[in-house]
């Protein structure tokens, strides 16, 4: 029995390895698995279809990713890694100093992606001077959503500095409106905690603070200012905010019962889908103060053995990054291409100022990678910061305990 | 061949569990243990640092708060779950009418798994959904229950959840534990017109001390291990307030890329079990021995 099981399966085996004429293999694990996002991929796997691919699907749902990277882990550890994994950010080089991520140079010099993409996000996408990733889409994090009808109703304009947000927030909070909609859970702190910080420091102070983690801007006055920030904001929130769901905040902003929400881009989806419109129903705006907070989207290729598998990685790399890709995909999921050369014309008015503000920040070197959405720091780094972050947003701790928490749990995170 | 079979059986059955048990328990121990010595982050590595893990983990105050809500919600879950157990035990042992349908009745939480527990009990906490707001739309506007988006009091929805969950549990137990008390014994002693509370307190729960023990240990390792309940219910919110060393350990094993720490947690959450079941296996053994 067990020896005609083994001539079976070696059988198999020689099939299968006579066939290999180089005919391309992509084995995908990504998480994008609800509505929007599935479409999404489905857009990727039709082209990948069309141009002689064999696509084979491994989605993961589950815990934003954690359920995924735990797949990714054991398959790693197998030797057996997929072809091409959803990755971002340093994820990416904590995998390549595993030692497990392929070079896709070729591709990316024939396509002569280091022209169309901005500098810093290109930055992401290579592994000590080789490519190693390819990227999908830029978010942008640090919006700020608006109902029209609210704002219009208390004669409130769109706010450009935190000072204007605290005074607009009474106002509303004075006529009965939630002044800010908002989700407590952990990430949605940070994401909130990011763009205070972004518009209090400045770009440069973000840089030092949140990427560098530089002890000295941890710990300064300008550090307090924003967790000072933080507790305001605390008072502009419903009491019932504890847990909430990023969606239903959203919904908040929607039906009229709360003004604002602060929270990237893919909120926009939720409106979109509610079928309001940009501009008339809802406004966006970049959070109070300079800069720009990309969340990007990318997949990783991987270490694979066999000339269809690298001949499919090869392809993979080059549509994700084709002009017609980016702009299909981006149309579906709310967010926009990571090149920059690819028209607007279809995309909304809050993806055409998001577009405008990447080429703007990027020239100006403020364009910078969001610490709460995991493109600024490594998963214990940012983990340690948000922690501090959620516990003092959901206590009565000092700004002044918050500095100092913050440079402890940073210092005791390597 | 039959001779040796038959003399040999029980170890050739069990041999497989044996062996299975040897690698999966505590061969992953021992792993763990390795693991938790070296700086390991996204993927396991072997090179042996010393307890530098151990003292991150000691540094840090998140850690801390999952210590303390473990003793908070271990202490109270355990005991407030083997008093009412006991107490709906002899309420139960009073040869009342339908005590099956009741016994069914209190038993029932067991059968739901945590999770269906935890969401449950998140809606009927939720301040704008559940009892709050209800109480509130009775005109009792000033009264205020928000125990679970309170950072100070949120370890005390997942007690109350858990009891709800367990007590029923216990109250089987317990419930067992009376009926094998000697009726004589008993009928001795109403003779003896000893009032019912005295016949309680000084023969039957004495001689049920056995069940206690054994109460303790399944309710002790349900709070040590306690991690759906946590998730489903307040997610180790608001903030970290509800974390428990379970939670943390899932954290930083799977959302962190931290395998080390994770590891090093998981070390001292064994420790802790070790703390309350060596004793136990102690006295067993000695018992047996005597």
């Amino acid at each position: 029995m067990k020896r005609f099981a083994f001539a079976t399966v070696s059988t198999i085996a020689i099939a299968a390895g006579s066939s290999v004429v180089a005919e391309p293999q992509a084995e995908v694990l990504h998480w994008w698995t609800s509505g929007g996002e599935a479409k999404s991929v489905a857009v990727l796997q039709e082209e990948f279809a069309s141009n002689g691919g064999t696509w084979t699907d491994m989605p993961v749902a589950g815990g934003g990713g954690d359920a995924a990277m735990t797949a990714l882990r054991a398959r790693v550890l197998a030797g057996n890694a997929p072809t091409a994994v959803q990755l971002k950010g340093p994820a990416i080089q904590e995998w390549y100093e595993e030692g497990v991520l392929a070079d896709i140079s070729s591709v990316a010099e024939a396509e002569g992606w280091a022209d169309v993409l901005p500098a810093s996000i290109a930055g992401h996408m290579k592994c000590e001077g080789t490519w190693c990733a390819a990227p999908v889409n830029v978010h942008r994090v640090d919006w700020i959503w608006a109902n029209a009808d609210v704002l219009a109703a208390n004669g409130i304009e769109m706010p450009t500095t935190w000072d204007e947000f605290n005074a607009a927030a009474d106002k509303l909070q004075a006529a009965g409106v939630i002044p800010l909609a908002h989700g407590g859970q952990a990430w949605q702190d940070a994401t909130v905690f990011e763009t205070v910080v972004l518009g209090i420091g400045g770009p440069e102070f973000f840089q030092k603070a949140l990427v560098d983690l530089d002890p000295e801007a941890l710990t300064s006055d300008t550090m307090v200012q924003a967790f000072d920030q933080m507790r305001t904001l605390r008072g502009y929130v419903d009491e019932n905010f504890s847990g909430r769901d990023w969606n239903l905040a959203t919904a908040m902003v929607m039906n009229g019962e709360a003004a604002f929400q602060i929270m990237g881009d893919w909120a926009k989806g939720e409106f979109l889908a509610a079928g309001k419109t940009p501009g008339e129903d809802f406004l966006c705006a970049s959070t109070p103060g300079d800069g720009y907070l990309y969340n990007v989207d990318s997949f990783a290729m991987f270490d694979v053995d066999g000339d269809d598998k690298k001949a499919g990685q090869d392809l993979l790399a080059k549509l994700i990054v084709a002009p017609n890709f980016q702009k299909v995909f981006n149309l579906n999921k709310g967010s926009i291409p990571a090149r920059t050369d690819v028209g607007l014309d279809d995309f909304d008015i809050c993806a055409n100022l998001s577009a405008e503000d990447m080429g703007a920040t990027s020239a100006s070197g403020s364009l910078l990678p969001s610490y709460a959405h995991g493109m600024a720091l490594r998963g214990s780094q940012a983990g340690a910061i948000t922690d501090v972050v959620t516990a003092h947003f959901n206590s009565d701790m000092s700004s002044a305990d918050a500095v100092q928490q913050l440079a402890d749990a940073v210092a005791n995170s390597y | 061949m039959s001779e040796w079979l038959e003399n040999h059986l029980p170890k050739v059955v069990l041999a497989p569990s044996f062996i299975a048990v040897l690698i999966f328990v505590y061969g992953f121990i021992g792993w763990t243990a390795w693991v938790s010595l070296t700086r390991s982050k996204l993927l396991p590595k072997y090179e042996i640092k010393g307890f530098i893990q151990y003292e991150r983990l000691f540094d840090s105050p998140r850690w801390d708060t999952a210590i303390n809500n473990l003793y908070i919600f271990g202490a109270l879950f355990i005991v407030i779950a083997m008093v009412l157990g006991l107490l709906l035990a002899i309420l139960l042992d009073q040869k009342i009418r339908v005590e099956g349908a009741i016994r069914t009745i209190y038993l029932y939480p067991m059968a739901l798994s945590m999770i269906v527990t935890g969401t449950a009990w998140k809606w009927i906490l939720n301040p704008g959904l559940g009892i709050e707001s209800m109480v509130q739309g009775w005109g009792f506007t000033n009264f205020e229950f928000d125990w679970l988006v309170n950072p100070d009091y949120a370890i005390y929805t997942i007690v109350m959840a858990a009891i709800w969950q367990s007590s029923g549990f216990v109250m089987a137990l317990f419930l067992a534990g009376l009926r094998s008390v000697d009726g004589e014994i008993i009928k001795a002693a109403q003779v003896d017109g000893i009032p019912t509370w005295r016949i309680y307190t000084a023969i039957i729960i004495p001689s049920m001390a056995p069940i206690f023990l054994s109460a303790f240990i399944v309710l002790a390792h349900l709070a040590i291990k306690s991690f759906d309940l946590v998730i489903a219910l307040t997610g180790g919110g608001p903030g970290y307030a509800t974390d428990l060393p379970a939670t943390y350990m899932y954290a930083m094993a799977f959302s962190r890329g931290d395998i080390g720490q994770a590891a090093s947690s998981a070390m001292i959450m064994m420790l802790v079990v070790f703390a309350i079941v060596v004793p136990y296996l102690y006295s067993e053994l000695r018992a047996k021995n005597d």
